[in-house]
């Protein structure tokens, strides 16, 4: 690992005030400590938040959710409020890594979270996202775990998050402070396409810091579910994820809104399936014919064809899942 | 020359920050390179080495401590991170006098072979039992997915971590 300097601030605007390019914050250190260590990267300073008042999750006055950046995943998850009124965020949560990394990564690292592609995590190779310009590896090399939707020609890295597919089914908002001031983001505009910049992730600009991300609640009677297909059944990143909130009324989808993960350059919200399935009468038919629209424009590469099929299958199960639990 | 002594004569170090450890109810003034993760804070400078390090990267479990009672990688953060916590690792678990629940689950249960990742298992189950989590045994293998055991002695950690937990007869 490469050196660096280290402070600690009780204070956010502080914490602001101090960083920039190469001083960055460092909350839970899941991802962050596993990249330095690796090299790929390397700040020359490290602003410690972990000691800022942004560890509360409340609930708001229309009966949504206010969720401080520093929040841990297991308390997020573990909620009462969030367990009962938001499943598909306790489910997506609970459904990636493990309980001891759970208890550290916090809500504002997780929507950073990095991509697990080999060689963006290896200096040996060429990747666009951690040296741009040097080309990417991963078109011709092992790609099986990689994205096939909102790819470029410059990158095809999956998002791995499964709390930022939860999140963008419930179209949160991310609050962000920086020296300007403070402004807010939709989570759909918040992570951004690879195109020919995959160096940039998200609209977060140098120093500017996550404090909270607000949920609206769900619409009275809708339900929600998050399902995550993998190579093994527990602690593995998703080949394919589906988050679902679902609503029916007089046997008609009245309310629907689809987002996948595992599949995507960014947490991916799947708008034509959700156009497809609203208005009508759910059945394995309808739900086939809304799989098919979500990934009409899938890019598979040699190794990932697999996954368009597969995150067909995904939705249509998951759609079946939140179904039957209405009844 | 005590070991600490040893560390704080390392106060000449560009960078160094001091910070003060509680683990296992002992305090610890320390200055240290930022660099060091509370895993290598513990092996290294401290010479506490039931704390096992395996993948170094999270992946594995076996650098399993509690931080304020939490079960935590202590190989994906940085010990200047934890002034003032509390750190509690598999020293502060049990004695060979007066053996945790658990030590002795896994001595009945022969729930170990080569012994590296039982230090992070232990651990592990210690704050599950204190957790949410079911009763059944898919509950337990989920909740102990973050240690891996490349002996394969799992059946057998699940029977002692259940045993603990009442669930076997």
């Amino acid at each position: 690992m490469k050196q660096f300097e280290y402070s600690k601030t009780r204070d956010t605007s502080t914490a602001v005030a101090e960083a920039g390019d190469t001083r960055q914050f460092i909350a839970g250190g899941t991802t962050l400590i596993d990249l330095m260590k690796l090299n790929v990267i390397t700040p020359q300073t490290l602003i410690d938040i972990n000691g800022l008042p942004l560890d509360k999750v409340e609930t708001t006055s229309d009966g949504g959710l206010k969720i401080g950046a520093l929040v841990r995943n297991s308390d997020l998850a573990h909620h009462p409020y969030v367990k009962t009124q938001f499943a598909v965020l306790s489910e997506a949560i609970l459904a990636g890594a493990t309980a001891q990394l759970r208890n550290m990564a916090t809500t504002g690292g997780n929507l950073l979270q990095r991509t697990r592609c080999i060689y963006f995590r290896d200096l040996v190779y060429a990747c666009n996202k951690r040296t741009p310009g040097s080309g990417c590896a991963a078109m011709d090399g092992d790609n099986r775990t990689l994205a096939i939707l909102g790819t470029s020609d410059h990158c095809i890295a999956t998002n791995p998050s499964d709390m930022n597919v939860a999140l963008t089914a419930l179209e949160a908002t991310i609050h962000l402070q920086g020296k300007q001031g403070t402004r807010t983001v939709p989570i759909g505009e918040f992570h951004v396409l690879p195109g020919s910049t995959p160096h940039i992730e998200t609209v977060l600009q140098p120093g500017e810091l996550i404090t909270h991300v607000t949920v609206h609640p769900m619409p009275p009677g809708a339900v929600s579910t998050y399902l995550k297909l993998r190579d093994r059944a527990s602690y593995e990143f998703a080949l394919a994820s589906a988050a679902i909130i679902l609503k029916i009324e007089n046997d008609v989808i009245s309310h629907i809104r689809l987002a996948l993960g595992g599949v995507g350059t960014k947490p991916w919200r799947a708008a034509e399936a959700e156009n497809v399935l609203k208005g009508n009468s759910p059945s394995e038919e309808v739900f086939r014919k809304a799989a098919e629209a979500a990934l009409a424009d899938a890019r598979p590469r040699a190794h990932n064809k697999f996954k368009v099929e597969l995150s067909k299958r995904c939705i249509v199960r998951a759609l079946k899942v939140a179904v039957s639990s209405l009844q | 020359m005590s070991i600490e002594q040893k560390q704080m004569e390392g106060t000449a170090m560009p960078g160094a920050v001091p910070v003060k450890l509680i683990i296992n109810s002992q305090e610890h003034v320390l200055k240290l390179d930022p660099r060091t993760t509370l895993l290598d804070c513990l092996r290294e400078n401290l010479n506490i080495t039931g704390t096992k390090k395996g993948c170094d990267h999270g992946q594995c479990g076996a650098c399993t401590v509690h931080i304020n009672g939490r079960r935590v990688n202590s190989c994906l953060t940085l010990a200047v991170m934890h002034d003032s916590d509390e750190i509690t690792t598999v020293e502060g678990l049990g004695t060979p006098e007066n053996l945790h629940p658990l030590q002795d689950a896994f001595i009945e249960c022969d729930a170990y072979q080569c012994g590296y990742c039982t230090s992070g298992q232990l651990m592990s189950a210690a704050a599950l039992l204190k957790e949410e989590c079911g009763v059944h045994d898919a509950d337990v293998r989920e909740a102990m997915s973050g240690n891996i055991c490349r002996c394969g002695a799992y059946n057998n950690i699940l029977d002692a971590i259940q045993m603990v937990r009442g669930n076997r007869k």
